[in-house]
């Protein structure tokens, strides 16, 4: 999927992340800041690239405030900033590239 | 029939599906069910968020057997159909209609669930609905509302928009809310669904919220809405069956089995009259006693 304009995601509350996409240069270029970044800076990642990989976005800048949130949390703030971004609201597909 | 129809429902807590750290482990404070909102709570521009968050908690995050219901978006709104896509793919256990009016609403959901779950390969029926009723029309409609889907396991008061609709506001005392209260434990009754009543929004005032519980207790309410933890343990102590009517409950279930195959049909128990009309009652003492962890009898 193409990231047409910067999109935003989530809030800097506790157990939430905010995600922020715009277009990239050629790749996914991954800027993220969390509290327990010595602990799951690594699982974080991973985590936001397998979603972005699930939802076929390959060139994207990528920046993440993450604030505590759960594994389902920060998937859930990188798709929904990534469809915004595309202005997608409807007929999604639960269960398919969003899983 | 779908086995979660008559489940313990004393308890039903709303939770904004907006904020993570609200959905991610309310289980703690044990509720019977959580309500996870999709629409009032949540602000217009954020009802897309609300989804992802709803679908992947859902999904991911063991509610340890709190039953999970979604309160869509009003059938008034373009966002209704999407939310209940979400919240069937995500496995949710039952939907709650807001502002329902009318017997069709019902059965609007109704198709979008069925439809839903054949889309995502969900067990046909696993998904129930349940209807708030939220205006003078909504309460006047009680009985056929009730009666609408068979998936439909209860119907529950939203005091807050009922009361503007009467135009007058929530006193405190429940005067406002007598009739529609009244009306709508009949419908269920009459109906054989379960029914909930309106939240209690003053969390200074617990005494107040505890004569509430003891009001619709009494009237006949399965179960009421929570908008905080700290109501849960006052709920499930009114509602808990206390040691003296379970006793109470178990000698009348005995001596009315033993009595029937005798030929006698009116006798005392403890000093008072009983005969078989108290028999359902006596079994509904103990199967809430039961559901409610306090009686381990075999009755």
């Amino acid at each position: 999927m193409e990231i047409k304009k910067p999109a935003v995601a989530g809030t800097l509350e506790s157990s939430d992340c905010m995600v922020t996409v715009e277009p990239g240069q050629g790749e996914i270029e991954l800027d993220l800041d969390s509290v327990v970044i010595r602990q799951y800076g690594k699982q974080i990642r991973k985590i936001i690239h397998e979603t972005l990989d699930r939802l076929d976005v390959n060139n994207a800048k990528v920046t993440v405030v993450d604030k505590g949130a759960l594994d389902c949390t920060i998937k859930a703030r990188v798709e929904c900033a990534v469809y915004r971004s595309n202005d997608i609201r409807d007929n999604l597909p639960w269960g398919g590239v969003i899983r | 029939m779908n086995p979660n129809m008559k489940r313990l429902r004393r308890s039903m807590m709303f939770l904004n599906c907006q904020k993570p750290g609200l959905i991610k482990d309310p289980y703690v404070y044990a509720p019977d069910s959580i309500m996870l909102d999709l629409e009032d709570a949540v602000a217009e521009r954020e009802k897309d968020a609300a989804r992802y968050s709803l679908y992947h908690a859902l999904q991911e995050i063991d509610y340890r057997g709190v039953e999970r219901v979604v309160r869509i978006n009003g059938l008034d709104t373009d966002l209704w159909i999407e939310d209940i896509r979400c919240s069937v793919a995500g496995g949710c256990d039952a939907i709650r209609i807001p502002k329902t009016e009318t017997a069709e609403d019902v059965q609007k959901v109704e198709a979008a669930v069925i439809a839903a779950e054949k889309e995502f390969g969900a067990e046909e029926g696993r998904t129930l609905i349940m209807a708030a009723l939220e205006s003078a029309k909504g309460v006047m409609h009680a009985y056929e509302i009730c009666q609408a889907s068979p998936r439909l396991f209860g119907i529950a008061l939203s005091g807050g928009d009922y009361t503007k609709d009467l135009q007058t506001t929530i006193s405190g005392t429940g005067v406002e809310l007598m009739g529609a209260r009244q009306h709508m434990i009949i419908a269920a009754r009459a109906t054989g669904v379960q029914c909930f009543d309106t939240v209690y929004t003053n969390l200074n005032d617990m005494e107040g919220f505890r004569r509430d519980v003891e009001t619709i207790h009494t009237m006949g309410f399965d179960g009421k809405s929570i908008i905080n933890p700290r109501q849960i343990p006052i709920v499930h102590e009114i509602y808990t069956p206390k040691p003296k009517d379970i006793i109470f409950a178990e000698k009348v279930v005995r001596e009315i089995d033993t009595k029937k195959a005798q030929g006698i049909g009116v006798f005392t128990v403890d000093g008072k009259m009983i005969d078989i009309a108290f028999y359902d009652g006596a079994k509904r003492t103990l199967a809430l006693a039961k559901a409610s962890g306090v009686y381990k009898g075999e009755l």
